[in-house]
């Protein structure tokens, strides 16, 4: 980015990037809409038997309703702009606090986990490539194929009975015990991320009890991700590696241990990069079961609970900010891919 | 490699043979050694599987809900036992009979959700790449979002959409199989999508344009078997991610309702209440049985496309059979 025009070509990258985000942030939003309204109205669906019928409709009124699909879809709309998900019907929480304070549990397990993945699949996947087709490569391709197809609800539930019950090591569930969670209720500037709010209580014995739940899911969730991660750096290196500058750098009696390491290893890395902006959609689903499981209460186990009420507006609004999340994130990797790698600005 | 050949019989050149019509059959002899090991034993687990849902009333001991056999009722929470070898759920019914029967709830919906796939993917990816325009704009955008969708959420959503919120029993299976292909589709549509788009200007096509086939011959006739190719290489590698949503949907208690049918990932859920007891039989078989699924689909899906994208193939080396030194003779 030494002369103007290349920094002139980024700016162009991005300002098409952003472009091409808005409609497709916008069909996801109309999509879930009417997708959602084709079953009926929401009110029926959570409250009906529960409430004479002359309640529904009160209700309905309220919730506008009755009023044309159009006008409703208007105004959801221009309410997704200003960051308001609407109301969940069961519990009337606003969706936007919901997801202010669960995003918090969501944002920590999903970080944990995607530092179990880099941690394991980094290496391993450079191993694999380095030893192609030999004795480590089969083995760590087997536990990636392994660690795809487990669902993470069975490891986290295997974890869970060796570890958790069996062994007593770790928590079984949670993010934190009872007293922890109160006590650092009171932080005073709150985050919600536990990890920083024990840390601002200043306990250390706190830390480690929030550190100690956290082990389990992030396990679960980090492997998932990381047998990914394996494949993508396997492949990638491998691709790299017979890359004629690589040829070049064995013509020259590098050895192969530093060709791997200082010639192909980096490069290789930036098509993972852009990859991990897709990794963002599975890490969040992934999430969601993960959250189930462990009973970690983020975006994910609240959204378990409102399908099980059978609250879709609350269930709508949660997909839907999801949806913009992911969107936002798959975009900000690409910013950095793009930055990263020049050849990514078309 | 100018070395006299005597004997060419000898050396093995299939790749360079006429492809089978068999795709498998093809696949597996392009492969060797540690790929072909995975290929077998990946389609290996695939037939044990499909066997186990065929013939699931003669192989499961128990119906799938049955908490009872000649009037007694079973004990409930059985660790596995002679009688129970994988012991009983807390409703009583025989984890044994009811993983055995979720093999064929999950091959229904893959089936299912893979034809579906295929029935609306191809067909419309054709259109699409080969007319162009604005019909081709809007449905590379929605497919576009739909790719960057979680998979599970957006399940979920047709899910619920197609169940009415209320999962009833007949069309459970129908509705997940939906589900799945909602989400799966985009795939099927992107790939045969750009390869037709590759395909048209392709001096073949233009060719028969030139003849005056109409656009349906040229796509149905020319393009067609150039596109579909990688077609079962997606199948089979979603098809794995299919079963893993499907596990997902029934493990959010969405999907196939437990009165109707049997299904892992509802199982699943309903043994997470037991772990904290160490009850581990009713969750650890019907686990095993996704993990053991999903992986046998993924190492045929994986061998498929390790053979058939040439961005990964290695170049499988002809034998060369020397002739035999004068002085050993």
């Amino acid at each position: 980015m030494a002369t103007t025009t290349a920094s002139g070509s980024l700016r162009t990258y991005l300002v098409t990037r952003l472009v091409l985000v808005i409609p497709m942030v916008w069909v996801l939003i109309t999509l879930v809409f009417f997708v959602m309204r084709v079953i009926g109205d929401p009110i029926s669906a959570a409250l009906g038997g529960r409430l004479p019928p002359d309640q529904i409709a009160i209700r309905k009124h309220n919730a506008g309703l009755d009023r044309p699909i159009l006008s409703q879809y208007w105004d959801y709309l221009t309410g997704v702009v200003h960051g308001d998900f609407g109301t969940a019907l069961t519990d009337n929480q606003r969706i936007s606090h919901v997801l202010w304070v669960k995003g918090a549990a969501t944002l920590e397990l999903s970080f944990w986990a995607l530092l179990v993945a880099l941690i394991i699949g980094i290496p391993l996947g450079r191993l694999a490539a380095r030893y192609r087709d030999r004795l480590p490569d089969v083995g760590l391709r087997l536990f990636a194929v392994l660690a795809y197809a487990m669902p993470v609800f069975f490891l986290g539930l295997l974890l869970k009975l060796l570890f958790a019950i069996k062994l007593g090591w770790l928590p079984a569930s949670g993010r934190a015990s009872t007293n922890v969670e109160l006590a650092i209720q009171n932080v005073s500037p709150k985050t919600n991320i536990y990890i920083i709010d024990a840390i601002l209580y200043g306990d250390t014995s706190y830390v480690v009890d929030v550190l100690k739940h956290a082990v389990l899911p992030a396990v679960a969730l980090g492997l998932l991700v990381g047998g990914g991660f394996l494949r993508l750096v396997r492949v990638n290196l491998l691709q790299t590696l017979r890359a004629d500058y690589v040829e070049a750098a064995r013509a020259r009696g590098v050895p192969e241990r530093r060709v791997v390491r200082a010639h192909a290893f980096r490069n290789a890395l930036i098509p993972v990069v852009t990859v991990m902006g897709l990794q963002i959609a599975a890490l969040l689903g992934g999430a969601v079961l993960t959250e189930e499981t462990f009973e970690w209460q983020g975006i994910g186990y609240t959204l378990a609970q409102y399908l099980v009420a059978r609250d879709f507006i609350a269930v709508q609004g949660i997909v839907t900010a999801i949806a913009v999340i992911v969107a936002i994130f798959s975009f900000l990797i690409d910013v950095v891919a793009a930055v990263v790698d020049p050849r990514v600005r078309y | 490699m100018t070395a006299s050949l005597p004997e060419v019989e000898q050396t093995e050149v299939e790749l360079e043979s006429r492809p089978t019509r068999i795709p498998g059959l093809a696949a597996l002899r392009a492969t060797s050694g540690f790929q072909r090991g995975m290929l077998v034993a990946g389609a290996l687990i695939m037939l044990f599987f499909v066997v186990l849902a065929v013939f699931a009333p003669a192989i499961a001991p128990y119906g799938f809900d049955a908490d009872s056999a000649k009037g007694i009722n079973f004990q409930t929470l059985q660790a596995p036992s002679a009688k129970h070898w994988f012991g009983t759920t807390v409703g009583g019914e025989d984890v044994l009979s009811r993983v055995v029967f979720g093999s064929r709830t999950a091959l229904e919906v893959i089936v299912l959700a893979v034809l579906f796939s295929i029935v609306v993917g191809v067909p419309a990816g054709l259109i699409s790449g080969y007319r162009g325009g604005w019909l081709d704009r809007v449905l590379v955008l929605v497919t576009d979002a739909l790719f960057a969708f979680p998979p599970l959420l957006l399940a979920i959503i047709i899910d619920i959409t197609i169940a009415g919120g209320s999962s009833s029993a007949s069309g459970g299976i129908l509705a997940a199989a939906i589900a799945i292909t909602v989400v799966y589709v985009p795939q099927y549509f992107r790939v045969v999508r750009n390869a037709t788009v590759a395909a048209r200007e392709e001096p073949y096509v233009e060719a028969a344009r030139a003849l005056g086939a109409p656009p349906r011959t040229v796509m149905i006739r020319y393009i067609f078997g150039n596109v579909v190719q990688t077609v079962p290489v997606i199948a089979t590698l979603n098809a794995g991610d299919a079963i893993l949503t499907l596990a997902g949907l029934g493990f959010l208690g969405f999907g196939i309702e437990p009165s109707s049918a049997a299904e892992w990932g509802y199982d699943l859920n309903k043994a997470l209440s037991d772990t904290a007891a160490g009850i581990w039989w009713t969750g650890t078989f019907p686990g095993i049985a996704i993990a053991l699924i999903v992986v046998g689909v993924t190492l045929v899906g994986e061998s498929l496309n390790d053979v058939l994208n040439p961005l990964l193939r290695t170049t499988k080396l002809t034998p060369v059979v020397l002739p035999p030194r004068e002085d050993e003779s």
